[in-house]
């Protein structure tokens, strides 16, 4: 492949991977790489990701997509040519592997775990058998025969020392395992990359960017990115808002200060002011199904709504399974947010009594409950994924309760083709009120900024 | 005919020169600004060096810094320029009966009465400038039409005296907390760089190169405590800023060991809000003390 199909398929990649490439910005880039030395890997990275990358959370698939076409190595590199003989899986080989990625652990050297990466993955994760030639690479199969997790109590313990107390030592092992368990997974794509073509593995194996990462397939790792990432959003969108009905804000003609302010032109008005107009607010009640198939879905939602207070009126939320439980005063303003979450966590464990969803008993519950608090000024939002296990829907009292409120909203976080399949009921009360989708952070953000 | 860095190693040694640390992609990444001609948007965490750098720019390469701080409600006539209407009228009013309208209008309409705003300043500058237009996402959509024209051509068109194109290209650093998501039209013309906290090592080097007379063990303690502050969820995490302003406390109430207690004391220095507060004291283990 020539230089320039490389930057191509580079750039198509990263279309492909959802980063909004234009012409320009591809063509900024080579006049970029122009400018520098290519004798630097991490010099050609910098320069593609100043010109390229727009967004600070692109920047993850960004670089996944760089070291697929731009590897660092190909094949095993300079570490297999040097002794010469081919590389193998034994049980002494493993010890010996274990040993040596345990001391570079302990040290903490990148560029001794980045090596043994690439040794981890060539000795132990190699899937032959699919005719000569032909072998794939499996970075599941390498760490699963390195096991690196099983090495923790021992980096912990060749950590712990003057000043660092265990925790510490637990966090930084805790850091460097992953660290190595991300070099394998990369190392595994860029073999992959080199038997099958980068485009191929960037199509099948790079992750969407965090805001577009559905909640639903969230990982462990992902929720706390997305947990992080709520501050900033909801952050953007309190700004958003307050510059819209700041715009939408001029109200009657103040003729004081105009007046006044027309004394230093002379007496010719040339700039008019005006007085604010007053704010209207609306109350938020939200209704949030708690059970375990939605629960991150609505931690994120509740956490939003949260962080969104300042644009409505007030915000009561109520949690349930099968029966409703008011978590409004968990709400404090200027509460810690993971205080907030664990409190919220303890709360709901009372919103079940028979441990299975039952979305009719909850509306009941809440009608004949919390019915107060739904009136001409409120804005409703249920969250759930309408999935009542077959149980009663009580949609004479949601239609109730839909009629009473101002705007009324359902957002699912399954995708529409699943809707109104197997126990879902989403296409029934999607008939009461207008039900949404809201799979990431991205939609989300989307539909607050609507509404408020 | 630029002057600005003639190499990434040399954005390096001269960014450090004029007393801002650098790393490589920031290097990389300044030289190419003033390479490419092209302005530079930088977004990070409030704190991190971001106007930090621009100044910086401007002292190594012994420009001119021109500032346009940026705040919801900014419009033209702050940003590029205004006619002067004051004393447009008081010289219409002194023309007298002598003069014919069209004379008086070709008058006022002149370089006399125009005030220079920071952009129209930095483009019509002769001198190398540094442009620095500060928390661009603090101003409304409309301003970043105003800043297309400045940004890809480095000119600003003015309906009575037309057109003025930059002789000499400035420098350009564009800022944003990302409060708000600029438009891809704007960013599109921008090299991009984002600047996060700094590694515990090379926050260390800041710490001592601003704070001088700290004694290197404290600084190697404050970093560690400040870098486990960034891990916690907090609502405003410790800025590069917030631990120089540490360090300069710890000196000023000659600390010569950061233990727990003096933590403790001195947290308000680098946290800003009270639930974050009770937090880290918690977590670092130091609610007892």
């Amino acid at each position: 492949m020539s230089l320039l199909d490389t930057h191509i398929g580079f750039v198509e990649a990263l279309r492909g991977a959802g980063l909004p490439v234009s012409l320009a910005e591809g063509l900024d880039a080579i006049a970029a790489l122009e400018k520098v030395s290519w004798h630097d890997r991490e010099t050609v990275r910098a320069a593609y990701a100043a010109t390229l990358v727009k967004r600070q959370p692109q920047r993850v698939t960004f670089d996944a997509v760089f070291d697929v076409y731009y590897p660092r190595l190909i094949g095993d590199g300079a570490s297999a040519a040097a002794d010469g003989s081919p590389v193998r899986d034994s049980g002494a080989d493993l010890a010996r592997f274990r040993e040596a990625l345990a001391e570079a652990l302990a040290a903490g050297d990148p560029a001794a775990l980045q090596d043994l990466a690439v040794d981890a993955v060539a000795r132990f994760g190699a899937m032959p058998g699919r005719g000569p030639g032909l072998s794939s690479w499996s970075a599941y199969t390498s760490l699963q025969r390195v096991a690196p997790a099983e090495l923790a109590d021992r980096l912990v313990q060749a950590l712990l020392g003057p000043g660092v107390d265990p925790e510490q030592a637990q966090r930084t092992a805790a850091r460097r395992i992953g660290d190595f368990t991300r070099l394998v997974e990369g190392d595994a794509r860029r073999r992959i990359a080199e038997e099958k073509g980068p485009a191929h593995v960037v199509d099948t194996t790079v992750r969407p960017t965090i805001d577009r990462l559905d909640f639903l397939a969230a990982r462990r790792s992902d929720l706390e990115e997305m947990r992080r990432e709520i501050y900033p959003l909801a952050r953007r969108l309190a700004a958003r808002l307050a510059k819209e009905q700041h715009a939408r804000r001029r109200g009657p003609l103040d003729v004081r200060r105009t007046v006044r302010a027309s004394i230093a032109t002379g007496g010719v008005p040339l700039a008019t002011h005006h007085r604010p107009r007053r704010p209207h607010r609306t109350d938020l009640v939200v209704l949030c199904d708690v059970s375990g198939s939605v629960a991150s879905f609505a931690q994120f939602t509740l956490l939003l709504v949260y962080a969104l207070r300042e644009a409505f009126g007030g915000v009561r939320a109520f949690t349930f399974v099968d029966d409703v439980v008011e978590v409004s005063d968990r709400f404090r303003p200027g509460a810690d947010v993971v205080e907030v979450m664990e409190g919220l966590a303890a709360s709901t464990a009372h919103a079940s009594m028979w441990g299975r969803t039952s979305y009719g008993r909850a509306l009941t519950r809440f009608a004949e409950a919390h019915g107060d608090a739904v009136g001409p000024r409120t804005s409703l939002l249920v969250l759930g994924d309408a999935r009542s296990n077959h149980s009663d829907l009580a949609l004479p009292v949601l239609g109730e309760l839909v009629g009473r409120a101002r705007h009324a909203w359902w957002l699912n976080p399954e995708h529409p083709r699943h809707w109104g399949t197997g126990d879902s009921a989403a296409d029934r009360y999607g008939e009461l009120l207008p039900m949404l989708e809201c799979r990431n952070l991205a939609q989300l953000g989307e539909f607050v900024h609507g509404i408020a | 005919m630029t002057t600005w860095f003639s190499s990434p190693d040399d954005a390096t040694t001269r960014l450090r020169g004029a007393g801002y640390l650098t790393d490589d992609a920031t290097a990389l990444t300044a030289y190419l600004a003033g390479t490419l001609e092209k302005p530079l948007l930088v977004e990070g965490p409030a704190g991190v060096g971001k106007t930090e750098l621009a100044k910086a720019v401007a002292r190594a390469t012994g420009a001119e810094l021109v500032r346009l701080q940026c705040y919801e409600g900014l419009d033209e006539a702050r940003a590029l320029y205004e006619w002067n209407y004051k004393k447009q009228l008081l010289r219409i009013q002194a023309s007298g009966d002598g003069a014919t309208w069209d004379e008086t209008h070709d008058d006022i309409f002149t370089e006399e009465f125009l005030l220079t705003r920071p952009l129209l300043g930095a483009i019509r500058r002769e001198e190398p400038t540094v442009l620095l237009v500060d928390e661009v996402d603090k101003t409304d959509i409309e301003v970043e039409g105003l800043l297309l024209e400045v940004l890809s051509d480095f000119q600003v068109t003015i309906p009575e005296l037309g057109t003025v194109t930059a002789t000499r290209r400035p420098f350009v650093v564009l800022t944003s907390n990302a409060s708000r998501e600029l438009s891809e039209a704007v960013k599109r013309r921008c090299l991009f760089l984002h600047l996060d906290y700094p590694s515990a090592e090379r926050e260390r080097e800041i710490v001592t190169s601003q704070v001088p007379g700290l004694d290197e063990r404290v600084a190697a303690q404050l970093v560690d405590v400040v870098v486990r502050l960034r891990e916690l969820e907090l609502k405003k995490a410790p800025s590069i800023a917030e631990s120089v302003d540490w360090a300069r406390t710890l000196l000023a109430l000659e600390t010569g060991d950061l233990d727990e207690a003096t933590v403790a004391r001195t947290l308000g220095v680098v946290l800003k809000h009270a639930s974050d507060h009770q937090r880290a004291l918690r977590e670092l283990k130091l609610a007892s003390r």
